[in-house]
């Protein structure tokens, strides 16, 4: 029987790499052994990726990319399919999901310089995946084509629209007709369910092949292949990816999942933020709701957009800020000039700046659900300016930091 | 871009403000979905006078009675008045063309319109009719200003006119009933909260069984947990 197996796996590492494969990211791939809570994030991406897949495939299987069935075509899995319900808010809960693990990850990153030489590309398909994932969320929203998923996209859309010359134009372009009409939920469909999971999967694959080359970063950003074992030239402080990660792993799955499903099953819309109270109103074009605010995972840049003001009676200058606070995250590896990774060993600047980012984002991601008012829009822009502060004097502070001794070896 | 954006909700806020009745507060509506016997007769009342105008073309006979504990003949008998397939959703016979024309607006749909609004809302909309002859239906309410909708259930609740007083210059909008209905006040306002409860009920029947099956998950993943994080120490014992 064993020989058997090893007959037929030695037929196939002829043929494909399948031993190697396996070594190389998996049994022979070596993390160091001092990853802490911040470093379940990478994993669970990929879990909720899966999930939103799997659900995503089952989805379409009932659902009607069209103005007049869309809404009733949700309903109808939420009642007459069998486990619909579970399969779509499992669905809707992932979307958010996706974001919390996401943003985890990528704060991660901030905390322990995982953006640095020679992490610079790492860290680009990351943000490249990020970008995606955003365009994922915004084009699914349209599609239950509900009150919400209806204005929201429309004022999305007529953003692109204050580009000047070309803007009303690329609007119509985009949206396919005058308004967000039945055209636009085919392609946004189109895009929700082939193009952009198609490159998102590509980004990811790119994501860890270059990780596994360069191996992985570590809470006290200590590079370990600069000490190895002089025989066996495996990393002093480098444990096996599986079984020992593996293992880890799978514990924080399992109480990732016991918060998933907590939300799933008690609580699946969230007091609001998941799904959306008017969206369970089906689309009309004709009654703009009072209130319209993206999903929480947007709304940090949706605020900024409110706060910058603009110029000439043009919202340009908003939008581009708006652009610019997502693609400022691309530069860190060449803003931040200090070589030492980890927060733990640098100075106190990069602690200040980073603890007044975390805040002003939040603050901006509770602004953005609000309406405006004098006030929240005041607080908004000294948030906005802390926002862009953080990256535009990084250059500046990050020189003058004072660290600490980084140790030869990992602290565990 | 922003200019429009404003513009939106500069030209919708009177409309919102008429939708929600500015700072109106909601009354707690007595939603209880284990009460099968507040269900049932929140499903009698809603065939009775709310499924003639609004549909509720998501929600089948045949699942309320397999959700409520009612028999099919029970439920043709006391719910089904335009259709005997207990199959069939609540659709009306009413076109969207007379209603529209009758009532400025067709009645909308009522199948999720108890999680769109919520529970206090729909509570207090239908306890705050109040007589205004201005109105073409004789009524106006609280919650919804100038709402197309007539009173439907004024034979149950009776005719209330409202009184304003001023407190610190603020308004405050009470009732004085001036034709008595059938039921007595604490009577009614039970019936409207078995009406709600229903509604709630009809937003996401899967709500009476998803959380009893959310437990038994959640037991599942712990006993998982317990197991893996055995699993980890053990491989994780010559890590030093």
């Amino acid at each position: 029987m064993t020989s058997i197996a090893t007959q037929l796996l030695g037929w196939v590492d002829d043929r494909f790499p399948l031993s190697k494969l396996w070594r190389e990211h998996l049994s022979e791939y070596y993390a160091p052994k001092n990853f802490n809570f911040w470093y379940f994030f990478g994993s669970l991406a990929l879990l909720v990726l899966v999930i939103q897949l799997l659900t995503g495939i089952f989805l379409t299987m009932n659902y009607k990319p069209d103005a007049q069935l869309a809404f009733g075509s949700v309903e109808y899995i939420m009642r007459d399919v069998n486990w619909g319900w579970l399969i779509r808010y499992m669905h809707s809960t992932g979307a958010s999901a996706f974001f919390v693990v996401v943003y985890m990850h990528m704060f991660r990153g901030l905390l322990y310089g995982s953006y640095k030489k020679p992490r610079e590309l790492v860290w680009i398909f990351g943000m490249l995946i990020f970008l995606c994932l955003m365009a994922e969320a915004f084009f699914g929203y349209l599609l239950p084509w509900g009150q919400m998923s209806y204005w929201g996209a429309q004022v999305i859309i007529s953003l692109f629209g204050a580009v000047p010359f070309v803007g009303p134009e690329l609007a119509l372009w985009i949206r396919g007709d005058y308004v967000v009409a039945d055209a636009t939920l085919n392609r946004f469909f189109a895009f929700h369910v082939i193009a952009v999971p198609l490159v998102l999967v590509g980004l990811i694959a790119a994501h860890i092949i270059a990780l596994h080359e360069v191996g992985s970063n570590n809470p006290d950003g200590v590079e370990i292949k600069k000490l190895k074992d002089p025989n066996t030239h495996i990393p002093l402080d480098g444990i096996p990816f599986h079984p020992y990660y593996t293992v880890k792993d799978i514990v924080g799955v399992v109480v990732f999942l016991m918060l998933f499903v907590a939300v799933v099953f008690f609580t699946p819309e969230m007091g609001g933020l998941f799904l959306e109270h008017p969206n369970f109103e089906a689309a009309n074009p004709l009654k703009t709701p009072p209130h319209i605010a993206p999903v929480w995972y947007f709304t940090p840049y949706y605020a900024i957009l409110r706060a910058v003001p603009s110029i000439a009676g043009s919202a340009f200058p908003g939008v581009v800020a708006m652009g610019v606070s997502v693609m400022a995250f691309f530069f860190l590896p060449w803003l931040d000039r200090n070589p030492v990774k980890s927060i733990r060993y640098r100075g106190l600047c990069y602690k200040v700046a980073l603890g007044l980012f975390v805040v002003a984002f939040l603050v901006l991601g509770y602004l953005g659900m609000q309406a405006p008012s004098p006030l929240r829009t005041l607080t908004a822009q000294i948030c906005t300016i802390i926002y862009f502060a953080f990256f535009a004097l990084m250059p500046i502070y990050t020189k003058m930091e004072k660290n600490k001794p980084v140790p030869e070896r990992v602290t565990h | 871009m922003k200019k429009l954006i404003a513009a939106f909700i500069l030209a919708v806020a009177p409309t919102v403000a008429m939708a929600s009745g500015g700072e109106v507060e909601y009354d707690k509506a007595p939603v209880d979905l284990s009460n099968m016997e507040s269900l049932q007769h929140g499903a009698k009342l809603f065939a009775t006078y709310c499924l003639s105008c609004h549909s509720a073309q998501y929600m089948r006979f045949s699942r309320v009675a397999e959700d409520l504990g009612m028999s099919e003949d029970q439920v043709k008998k006391e719910l089904m008045f335009t259709t005997d397939k207990i199959g069939s959703t609540m659709t009306i016979a009413m076109p969207a063309k007379d209603s529209k024309a009758w009532f400025g607006n067709p009645p909308p749909d009522l199948s999720v319109m108890a999680r769109a609004r919520g529970a206090d809302y729909l509570y207090t909309y239908l306890r705050t009719f109040y007589i205004d002859e201005k109105k073409p239906t004789g009524v106006n309410n609280k919650v919804f200003p100038d709402v197309g909708m007539p009173h439907v259930l004024w034979k149950l609740e009776g005719l209330k006119k409202a009184v304003v007083e001023e407190h610190d210059g603020e308004k405050h909008l009470s009732f004085e009933m001036v034709t008595p209905g059938t039921m007595k006040a604490e009577e009614y306002d039970a019936a409207v909260g078995d009406l709600v409860n229903f509604m709630v009920y009809m937003g996401e029947p899967i709500q009476l069984h998803r959380k009893a099956l959310g437990w038994k998950v959640l037991g599942f993943l712990l006993l998982f947990l317990v197991v893996s994080y055995l699993l980890k120490k053990e491989y994780w014992r010559d890590v030093h």
